[in-house]
């Protein structure tokens, strides 16, 4: 134990996920050995991201203003929506290149396990916006494991009757796995051969 | 196949050991609790990553040590292959091909194809249904080894599902609400389809061993008696579905999963009489002895001749039995074999000696 300012942020950064008490006694004293205006860079930037950075109020993805980026481009087409987890997957789809349509982020998959039900999901909002029916075409990119495949089901069982064609990507994304560790060849490929479901 | 060396770093009893093997017989010896078991116990978590006689990973590890590794050297077709597996209690192991970490520690299945046998597997016969599954799911995993994805993928669905049961029943129970079981239809499907993949396997796996069970029981017995293994389903694959509608109401009410190949058995049966309960122990021994030499002989007719382990098997066997399993044996391409006396393994399986005493190995000139 440490005292006082040091140990707060050592006890601070290992909350952090992927962080044990090791690698945060580690960047506790980086950060001390550091830069001055190193540091004031990186607390402005934590403070900004919890003061500017909002969720879409569309697709809930991460967005500087009410809308995000792609919600609010002209140019992409309304009528394919791409359902996927997390803000990261929108990330890794969009490096593909291989879709112009709009996202919709659950903000995580159905898990039991961790009492991750519907109710927790933006499922309620995603209804609403395919009962516009302006979609035609609803992609799940889920990933492509237990609880992805699941969320997947879940969605295709309350979408078909709706008269939406619904596709899932192709397998050869590696099981188990999750979509933002695909590489984007692989992850493209798997876009352009999707299935309907 | 053949294990060319085997080493240890804070496994079990061993701080740091390594054994260089040759093909053929090879004999352990030494008293009991110098740690022989724990050596063969090694190369089974190799093979299956689980021990044959714990079910968590850290007794594994050498108290006091926070991680251990086994390393060994598998000779298949005239090529040899590096396996590495790193084993940390309570975090995913670590593993390594050749030079290549994997993703997964699941994809090191395969590169060692092993059938062990142990005093512990007298619960094959006399024991819990799960013991017996395990026996099934093993071999099919050695025989084809894409099937410890489907195992894996089985036994998460099933562990989703069963959390899904038990907070609907809490909700029920504890507070008196009826709970969100708006996603069970999902689970069932998926439960279903990764069960009939399952037990499809199984099933065509209990076909092909059943013949190797009955002349291996046929040998090491000397002729008495038939032994007769069936696979006793909860549901045939295709009406898996079905059977969880048929019990949904008891799932709720308890809170758990009740039909699907988790929940199956096999039968096994010498002549009309059933095994358990009936059988003497010295024919629950021959009984459980033959189901592991069957997987012997089905793995080596088939494909890829496994690596075979007695451990502390003769010692239990009178000199009739004892003449005969090394008749069957002695040709492996390897078979290690564990001792406390010498003199109870017959001259035919007496390849390269070792002394085995606490923390270390010696080869016998
Ligand atoms: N995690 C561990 N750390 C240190 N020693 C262990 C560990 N697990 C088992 N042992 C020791 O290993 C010995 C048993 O070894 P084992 O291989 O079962 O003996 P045998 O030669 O009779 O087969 C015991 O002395 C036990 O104390
Ligand atoms: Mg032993
Ligand atoms: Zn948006």
């Amino acid at each position: 134990m440490y005292e006082g300012a040091i140990q707060d942020l050592i006890d601070e950064l290992s909350r952090l996920p992927g962080i044990g008490p090791k690698s945060a006694q580690r960047l506790a004293f980086h950060v001390l050995a550091a830069d001055t205006t190193d540091i004031k860079r990186l607390s402005a930037a934590l403070t900004r991201v919890k003061e500017e950075v909002r969720f879409c109020v569309l697709c809930f993805n991460v967005a500087e203003e009410e809308k995000c980026r792609i919600c609010r481009d002209p140019r992409r087409r309304d009528d394919a929506l791409c359902v996927v987890e997390e803000p990261k997957d929108v990330v890794a789809i969009e490096r593909t290149g291989e879709f112009r349509g709009r996202y919709h982020v659950l903000g995580g998959a159905i898990n039991p396990l961790e009492g991750v039900g519907p109710d927790q999901l933006r499922i309620r909002e995603l209804m609403s916006r395919l009962s516009s029916g302006e979609t035609s075409e609803l992609i799940l990119a889920t990933d492509p494991n237990t609880e992805g495949e699941a969320t997947a089901t879940y969605l295709a069982l309350m979408v078909k009757p709706m008269g939406i064609t619904v596709t899932r990507l192709a397998s050869g994304l590696p099981v188990g796995g999750d979509l933002e560790y695909a590489d984007e060849i692989t992850l493209g490929r798997a876009f352009e051969g999707r299935r309907k479901l | 196949m053949y294990v060319r060396r085997l080493e240890l770093t804070d496994i079990r009893s061993y701080a740091g050991v390594a054994v260089d093997f040759e093909a053929g017989p090879s004999v352990l010896i030494g008293h009991n609790g110098v740690g022989k078991t724990n050596l063969v116990e090694a190369l089974g978590y190799v093979a299956t990553l689980a021990s044959h006689r714990v079910s968590s990973d850290a007794p594994l590890v050498r108290s006091g040590a926070s991680s251990g590794v086994i390393r060994c050297a598998i000779v298949h077709d005239g090529r040899e292959l590096l396996a590495e597996l790193e084993i940390v209690p309570g975090k995913a192991n670590r593993a390594r091909l050749g030079r290549s970490p994997l993703r997964r520690s699941r994809d090191v299945i395969g590169a060692l194809r092993l059938v062990l046998f142990a005093p512990e597997d007298l619960s094959l016969v006399r024991g819990d249904p799960e013991q017996r599954r395990r026996y099934l799911d093993d071999l099919l995993v050695a025989r084809q080894p894409r099937f410890a994805g489907v195992r894996a993928d089985y036994e998460r669905v099933l562990k989703q599902r069963n959390a899904l049961l038990r907070s609907a029943y809490l909700a029920r129970k504890v507070a008196g609400r009826k709970g969100d079981l708006s996603t069970l239809e999902v689970w069932d499907q998926h439960l279903a389809e990764h069960g009939a993949t399952l037990l499809q396997a199984r099933l065509a796996l209990v076909d092909s061993v059943a013949p190797h069970l009955e002349d291996a029981y046929q040998k090491v017995s000397a002729g008495q008696g038939k032994a007769v293994v069936e696979y006793k389903a909860t549901a045939m694959p295709e009406n898996i579905l079905q059977a969880l509608a048929d019990v949904r109401d008891e799932e709720i009410a308890r809170g758990t999963t009740l039909a699907g190949p988790h929940r199956d058995d096999l039968v096994l049966r010498l002549g009309d009489l059933p095994v358990k309960g009936y059988a003497s122990h010295g024919e629950s021994w021959s009984f459980a002895l033959a189901m592991r030499l069957a997987s012997y002989t089905l793995l080596r007719s088939e494909a890829i001749e496994p690596v075979l382990v007695l451990d502390d098997v003769f010692a239990e066997l009178d000199t009739g039995r004892r003449e005969r399993l090394a008749d069957l044996v002695k040709d492996a391409s390897q078979v290690l074999i564990t001792c406390a006396v010498e003199a109870d393994v017959p001259i035919s399986l007496r390849g390269a000696r070792y002394l085995v005493s606490p923390g270390e190995v010696a080869l016998v000139q």
